[in-house]
């Protein structure tokens, strides 16, 4: 459960990642200056159509708006008091439009192939004499030891439960970032004794 | 610098990265005000006032990365690219400038205070002023509201993250105390 990633075939899926970023920056930078509330309208139905024509597992995919739903009426029910209504669904519209078509990239493209365009849009920083082998080893490395660390985290609130803990259980962070340190320093060890980080060229 | 200097930096990096991931999975703790806390914040301040100011917004500079690639690591397992345009993109911005603060003032105030005083006015300073300052200009960005407004929607957080700033203060006292190595090389 690591990712957003929607594991099936739709037309979205298809699309190369570099295409989907391109557009909804395009799209991002276009909507910004929109005042008219029908423009608004018509993006926000284009949206939902999208995330429907990936299917019902899209449109359940729609329950990531639930952790803002308070703050977004409370930033609709803020504009609709000083601005009026066409200005509260306008601001409204355009945010959820926004968050929905980034969302759906992360939904429809694998990490792979996100992780393709980001090293492409390293190039400069790799002209400028930048190892960016290195980011690429430590973004694999972060991905690998998260689960790691999560389980750290659960031997130690189990722990902590055993010796009869109660609800103060960020007594756990001070082990846990001592683990961490730990941890990383014997895998620095393992690292330099196989050479160092690989400098692949690609 | 070595080159084995170097790497270890790297997998600092790395691992203190996934530790703020990991953080972000600890249950939240309901707060006096109702609101949830989440222990990722405090990870923010951590990795200031104990990988110092570089290698510190480095780590949170790669932990975005990885949330924009499309994994959900913040905390209550949101991610992907559509964080970064919602209202509270800008705390997410404001990470590893928050962690460059906290580490630059631990540094340059352990010399004054105890670590643990040093560490506290770090986190109080990346983790609520920095965090905050960008926070509500996000939030101002994306919904037009005035500085006021915007405070006014995001104060019921700042008691919970007063909380955290005394946490991050005591946890770094704490490694500090079970491995003076690692504060030693910074």
């Amino acid at each position: 459960m690591m990712s957003l990633y929607l594991a099936q075939i739709s037309w979205l899926h298809r699309l190369p990642a570099g295409l989907k970023l391109t557009c909804l920056a395009i799209t991002t930078v276009m909507l910004y200056p929109v005042k008219d509330m029908w423009v608004i309208t018509a993006a926000v139905a284009i949206t939902l159509g999208i995330y429907a024509s990936l299917g019902r597992s899209g449109l359940a995919q729609l329950k990531l708006l639930k952790p803002l739903l308070w703050m977004m009426l409370a930033i609709f029910a803020l504009q609709y008091w000083t601005m009026g209504l066409t200005e509260a669904w306008i601001l409204l519209g355009r945010m959820l439009v926004l968050i929905l078509l980034a969302n759906a990239i992360s939904m429809t493209t694998r990490m792979d192939e996100m992780n393709a365009v980001f090293q492409f849009l390293l190039t400069p920083l790799r002209c400028l004499g930048v190892q960016t082998q290195r980011i690429a080893f430590a973004l694999s490395l972060l991905i690998r030891f998260v689960p790691v660390l999560v389980s750290f985290m659960h031997a130690l609130l189990a722990a902590w439960r055993a010796r009869g803990g109660q609800r103060r259980y960020w007594q756990i962070i001070a082990p846990l970032v001592v683990q961490a340190l730990r941890m990383s320093d014997q895998v620095a060890e393992a690292v330099a004794a196989r050479g160092g980080i690989p400098n692949i060229k690609n | 610098m070595s080159e084995i200097t170097k790497d270890k930096q790297v997998v600092q990096i790395a691992i203190f990265a996934a530790l703020l991931a990991a953080l972000g999975f600890i249950p939240p703790i309901p707060f006096a005000t109702g609101v949830p806390i989440s222990a990722q914040s405090l990870g923010v301040m951590l990795a200031g006032t104990i990988l110092g100011a570089r290698n510190g917004a480095l780590s949170m500079i790669l932990f975005l990365v990885v949330v924009a690639l499309g994994a959900n690591l913040l905390a209550g397992g949101r991610g992907g690219l559509g964080v970064f345009a919602g209202p509270t993109a800008g705390f997410l911005f404001a990470f590893p400038f928050a962690a460059f603060a906290a580490g630059l003032l631990t540094r340059s105030l352990s010399g004054k205070f105890s670590l643990t005083v040093a560490a506290g006015i770090g986190a109080l300073v990346g983790g609520i002023v920095v965090m905050y300052l960008f926070g509500i200009a996000g939030f101002k960005l994306v919904t037009g509201r005035t500085w006021l407004e915007s405070l006014m929607i995001m104060w019921v957080y700042i008691p919970g993250d007063v909380v955290k700033v005394v946490l991050a203060a005591l946890v770094t006292g704490a490694v500090a105390r079970a491995l003076p190595g690692s504060f030693a090389n910074r």
